[in-house]
């Protein structure tokens, strides 16, 4: 437990135009810990990361490995210094296969006949019990699965340092717990482990010390037992989480459902199953269930997103067609993808662009926003939601997690939508905001816009949503509400009528139900 | 929606059968005629007298000189002379051979042959020799016995070129400064033309002023003066070694306010003669234009018909030149290509 | 002083620093070789007219048509992230039905002018809508979905005319392709300017920019904010098909010809180069029309330079070649992180004030 020191980063500085990502630093890794680094978006995390990996050049500091001095340029030289990474965001090439994937681009394999590594992958796969054949193409497996393939990859790799950056936040609570046995494993082999994660619970799950980040500076490192939760928040935002009871309070009131703002019987895309759905005005309903149960997949039904295969679509009770994107928006329907990168942001555009971008679609082709009004604009909801960007012209791809998150909120917000679904808005991104979007939401609802809200973390949902709708295989198990909006009940609802349970698959719901429970 | 879609896939699959259609239009015309020579033979034909022709030559796409080649062939073995004519217009060699294969088992009387390489094709000559088919050649030679071959009548580049410069010395001016613009380097022509200009650049009694290959570009050409106008340089001669591209040297001078032509200050030269840079002549804004003649139909014509003795079996057509004093409309008329 | 000048490196000028230095350094190098090089001088031609003439004349007419598919090219790459080979054949086509028109009848008045013209532009159009299907509905990749009008485009040109290279003379087309009586500046430049300005009051009374930066970047997001990206796509090829109509109808005009054989050869490869130089990125995404028009005029002073060095002429496109893989590779992400690293030493050494803020 109080093992050497493995790593040590000493007085890091990193600047970008306009932006000083990291000042004055330490970092400390001993052997055999998992060490979780913790911050908002934006305190630095990904920066200090990608320092250690060699993707940026720090401009001032030192970093040691094993007591000596080493200068990393590249990610081959994190690589031969003895760094794994598994990134936020999946770095391998979904067109090659999960073996070639496991290999490619490593000196050690070049020599390697295909036979063989398929082997050897093959043999870490089951190790790690991945539910993956070495010669699956990768781009054809889940994200869940793509991710441990990267985590494979990184420990075939018998790296000393392995850095796991929010490698949980597309996992399943099955797949989370495999994945901190196995990082229980490695440090026991002595590796040390570079958690980054934005859930709490996780953290002190599987953690031995944390060290916090706050707006690019060093606030301190803790012995995880020693730090209480409320007290590791409130480092990480500056400020206390009793605005976060407050909000319980506030969805507890409950009111009469207004009118019917959207309502759709029998509605079925290539992607779902023929379902209903009726959402009130002011109504702020969520979609729940495990990974792959057809919660993103309803709601871009709804949107049309997908190809829209049949079903009759009333709006404030006169029949609508909705078969694309744009007829969901004309309809006053605002959509916040789940895959914030791929389907949400434009990353090269500027932070104004991106907020005007789905307004000015509305508006049609030949009604361009002009340049002083869409400035307004920007100003205003970077204002409002407090959008930590170096200008309004900055590309948004610059931006943290969190920002851009925002960014797209802003976009939709400025569209005046009646009915605004947010697929995971919360996901990847620091507690603070995570709390601001749960206010708006509540506060959008309060003026009278429907919101379906999917989230991960089902306390989350509970904390906003006044009706739950329950997925199971593709299929609508259970709406809840009132009495019925807890923990418990929608644990028991995920888990239907399946009445035994593998230990496995309790801890998965338990902790699904928000773990704290 | 689906509709337009539909629309546009019917749109799209029309656009298609035009563009493939161009795409083939080269290919095309040989294969269809070879497709033609490879059906049964209309022996009923030769009893009747007609004497049956079959000509392979480059496509009239190549250029206009192949153009009024093409028509000039047409012309002259035509029903009305008492010929039956098959074609073939290809610009790679191996297309012709087949062409060429497909005549003689058809059984032609005469073989009249252009070839795009000159090489490969003893064989064929040998084969039509053996089935008694008379082969002569035209516009260009063939590496081969000249016992395969009854005639040539060839075009002379290097000649054309001559008659040019000679031109050009007659005209005794005091000093030549001369502006060459040259057609795509290795061609045939480019060869010719530019030959006979070189020695003169050698002995020192004409200079060059620049000389810049256009290939065949007529704005390149433009190009080219311009900078010659811009750089200050003296010049009195343009030298273009095609029609076009003379326009285009044209087109800078006129711009730059340098007159030319008959009473100018810069005497005009080109190639080719189409009957337009014929008349730029007859209006004095040119001053000459050469022609590498496309009209060997009418010698070959008559050497078949006995009106004309073979004695040297290669025929060197004579390459005109006409000089904007002495031409007149009868000869654009008559020796004038395209319209 | 010094920190603007390094402003403007860093982000003053953005995508513009390179073409912009690049024309910079040629026309320091033509002082140098030549003082009277730029010079511009009026005199009259031989219409009686009074026009401007000169080598800085000559870059800037003879860009004319390069300047103008630049800037539809650029619409095409940014929304596509490919490039149209084809359009050389296309303004062979496009030219080709602009004489076909002027040549029936005996007489060119200017409404024949206009409507052949107007013909050149729908011609143009429907083909650049055949590119456009290919690449927006059938999803081929551009350079192999205008390989196949490239091939064959001047074989069409060809039939157009039935083979011949018609001309033609009337003092209307003349002034289109060289001066305007009473105007000294060459009617093609004038053509040039209005073009951009159309471009420009398109981008200002449409959302077309946007629209297609959007597609471009990130095609799965656009279509999820409701943007018709098929629709985008086809569009852009449809703005390059009037381009490529202007610019054959100015290729035509200049010599009152047509040879379907020659008319704007290569030019696919020195437009591309033309986008490429002025910063675009050529895989789609972000873009500048103003950068191409920038690369169009570096590339001609490069040629003209070249000609007025007495360069052959079949010389010029290896010299042309060196420069722009030059221009190329500075302008390459690679060398420009290394350079912005300098840039941030430079900075670091000065010790600046820095913004604190998000990452």
């Amino acid at each position: 437990m109080d093992g050497k020191e493995l790593l040590t980063m000493r007085h890091i500085k990193k600047e970008f135009p306009g932006v000083l990502a990291l000042n004055n630093v330490d970092f400390t890794l001993r052997k055999g810990e998992i060490h979780a680094l913790m911050g908002e978006n934006g305190a630095g995390k990904s920066t200090l990361i990608k320092i250690l990996t060699g993707v940026y050049q720090m401009d001032d500091g030192e970093v040691t490995i094993e007591g000596s001095k080493v200068s990393i340029h590249s990610p081959q030289d994190a690589q031969n210094s003895g760094i794994s990474t598994v990134y936020q965001e999946i770095t391998l090439c979904p067109n090659l296969t999960v073996a070639e994937n496991m290999y490619i681009g490593r000196e050690d394999s070049a020599w390697i006949r295909r036979k063989e590594y398929e082997r050897r992958a093959d043999e870490i796969l089951s190790r790690l019990q991945i539910p993956a054949r070495s010669t699956q193409q990768l781009g054809r497996c889940s994200l869940a699965i793509q991710q441990m393939v990267a985590i494979a990859r990184a420990v075939d790799m018998k790296c000393k340092v392995l850095i796991l950056d929010e490698p949980t936040s597309s996992l399943d609570d099955k797949e989370v717990n495999m994945l901190f046995k196995l990082m229980r494993d490695l440090k026991a082999q002595g590796v040390g482990i570079i958690f980054v994660t934005h859930f709490l619970e996780q953290v002190y799950q599987v953690s031995d010390r944390i060290t916090v980040l706050r707006n690019g500076e060093l606030v301190g490192e803790y012995l995880t037992e020693e730090l209480p939760q409320v007290q590791l928040v409130s480092k990480m935002i500056g400020k206390d989480l009793d605005e976060l009871s407050s909000l319980k309070e506030n969805s507890d009131t409950e009111e009469e459902p207004g009118e019917v703002f959207y309502e759709a019987s029998a509605l079925s895309s290539t992607q779902t199953l023929p379902f209903n759905f009726k959402i009130h005005k002011g109504e702020v309903n969520g979609f729940t269930g495990l990974l792959g149960s057809g919660r993103s997949e309803s709601v871009r039904a709804v949107f049309g997103a997908d190809k829209v295969t049949g079903g009759i679509v009333t709006i404030k009770g006169q029949p609508a067609k909705i078969t694309r994107p744009i007829d969901a928006m004309r309809h006053g329907i605002g959509y916040l993808a789940e895959d914030r990168k791929r389907d949400g942001i434009i990353a090269e555009l500027s932070v104004r662009e991106n907020i005007i971008l789905a307004l000015q679609v509305m508006n049609g082709f030949f009604k361009p926003i002009s340049r002083s009004e869409s400035e307004a604009f920007a100003d205003e909801y970077i204002k409002v939601l407090q959008i930590k960007t170096a200008s309004r012209e900055t590309p948004v791809g610059s931006l943290s997690g969190g920002n851009q998150q925002k960014v797209i909120l802003a976009r939709w917000l400025l569209t005046h939508p009646d009915y605004l679904i947010l697929d995971e808005p919360t996901r990847g991104i620091d507690v603070g905001t995570k709390l601001e979007i749960q206010k708006l939401v509540l506060k959008l609802a309060e003026e009278g816009v429907s919101i379906t809200f999917i989230s991960s973390e089902v306390e989350e949902m509970l904390r906003t949503c006044s009706r739950l709708i329950v997925m199971r295989d593709r299929h609508i198990v259970g709406e809840l509400k009132g009495q019925d909006l807890n923990q418990a009940q929608v644990m028991k609802t995920i888990a239907g009528e399946i009445k035994v349970k593998s230990p496995d698959q309790l801890q998965a719901m338990k902790s699904i139900a928000g773990g704290k429970a | 929606m689906k509709r337009v879609k539909t629309l546009l896939l019917v749109a799209t699959l029309v656009m298609s059968m035009i563009v493939c259609a161009a795409c083939s239009s080269d290919s095309g015309k040989s294969s269809n005629s070879s497709s033609g020579s490879t059906g049964s033979t209309n022996s009923a034909n030769t009893s009747t007298g007609v004497i049956k022709v079959g000509v392979v030559n480059n496509p009239p796409s190549e250029s206009g000189y192949r153009e009024a080649n093409v028509k000039d062939m047409e012309a002259v073995f035509s029903k009305a002379n008492g010929y039956e004519l098959k074609t073939a217009y290809s610009q790679k060699n191996d297309d012709q051979l087949q062409a060429a294969q497909g005549f003689i088992t058809e059984g032609v009387d005469y073989l009249l042959i252009s070839a795009a390489e000159t090489t490969g094709w003893d064989d064929v000559l040998k084969k039509a020799k053996e089935a008694g088919v008379k082969v002569f050649l035209f516009d260009r030679m063939l590496n081969v016995d000249s016992s395969l071959y009854e005639a040539a009548v060839a075009s002379d580049m290097a000649k054309e070129g001559e008659t040019a410069v000679n031109w050009l010395l007659s005209q005794n001016l005091s000093v030549y400064n001369v502006i060459h613009i040259q057609g795509a380097m290795g061609s045939d022509a480019q060869i010719g033309r530019t030959g006979a200009l070189d020695e003169q650049f050698a002995s020192g009694k004409m200079n060059k002023v620049v000389q810049q290959t256009a290939t065949w570009d007529e704005a390149e050409a433009k190009k080219i003066v311009e900078s010659v106008i811009n750089s200050k340089a003296d010049f009195n001669v343009i030298y273009a070694e095609n029609d076009g591209m003379a326009k285009g040297a044209v087109a800078a001078l006129d711009e730059n306010g340098i007159t030319h032509g008959v009473d100018g200050k810069v005497i005009v030269m080109g190639f080719d003669c189409n009957r337009w840079a014929l008349r730029e002549l007859l209006a004095g804004k040119w001053n000459y234009d050469g022609q590498c003649s496309p009209f060997q139909a009418q010698i070959i014509s008559d050497i078949i018909q006995g009106k004309r003795t073979v004695t040297d079996k290669v025929i060197y057509n004579a390459e005109k030149g006409f000089d904007a004093k002495s031409l007149t409309q009868s000869d654009i008329d008559n020796y004038g290509l395209g319209d | 002083m010094k920190k603007s000048f390094k402003n403007i490196f860093s982000n003053g000028l953005g995508q513009l620093t390179i073409p912009i230095i690049a024309i910079i350094i040629l026309v320091v190098f033509n002082l140098i070789r030549d003082p009277s090089f730029f010079s511009i001088e009026i005199t009259q031609n031989n219409e009686g007219n009074n026009v401007l003439s000169g080598n800085l004349i000559s870059i800037i007419n003879g860009a004319s048509e390069l300047a103008i598919l630049a800037m539809g090219m650029t619409l095409v790459t940014a929304a596509c992230g490919g490039q149209d080979i084809s359009v050389g054949a296309a303004a062979a086509i496009a030219g080709s039905g602009f004489v076909k028109i002027l040549k029936s009848g005996d007489t060119i008045s200017g409404g024949k002018v206009i409507l052949a013209f107007l013909f050149a532009c729908i011609v143009a159009m429907l083909f650049g809508a055949f590119n456009g299907t290919l690449v927006a509905v059938f999803k081929i990749q551009p350079m192999i979905a205008t390989l196949i009008l490239y091939t064959c485009g001047r074989s069409i040109a060809y039939w157009i005319n039935g083979g011949a290279t018609p001309t033609f003379s009337s003092s209307i087309v003349n002034a289109i392709g060289g001066f305007i009586p009473g105007i000294p500046i060459p009617t093609p430049v004038l053509i040039v300017i209005a073009v951009g300005i159309i471009f420009k009051l398109v981008f200002h009374f449409t959302s077309l920019e946007l629209l297609t930066q959007s597609v471009g970047i990130n095609g799965s997001a656009a279509r999820l904010n409701g943007i018709n990206a098929t629709f985008i796509k086809l569009l852009s090829f449809i703005i390059l098909g009037l381009c490529v109509a202007v610019a054959g109808s100015i290729g035509v005009s200049r010599l009152g010809l047509i040879n379907h054989e020659t008319l704007l050869l290569d030019i696919e490869m020195d437009t591309i180069l033309a986008v490429a130089i002025g910063g675009n990125n050529l895989g789609g995404g972000k873009f500048k029309v103003g950068g191409s028009i920038i690369g169009a005029y570096v590339i001609q002073t490069l040629t003209i330079t070249l000609y007025a060095m007495k360069v052959s002429s079949t010389d010029v496109k290896a010299y042309k070649a060196i420069v722009i893989i030059l221009l190329v590779v500075i302008g390459s992400p690679v060398v420009k992180a290394k350079f912005g690293k300098l840039m941030s030493k430079f900075r670091a050494g000065k010790g600046n004030a820095c913004v604190k803020g998000a990452e």
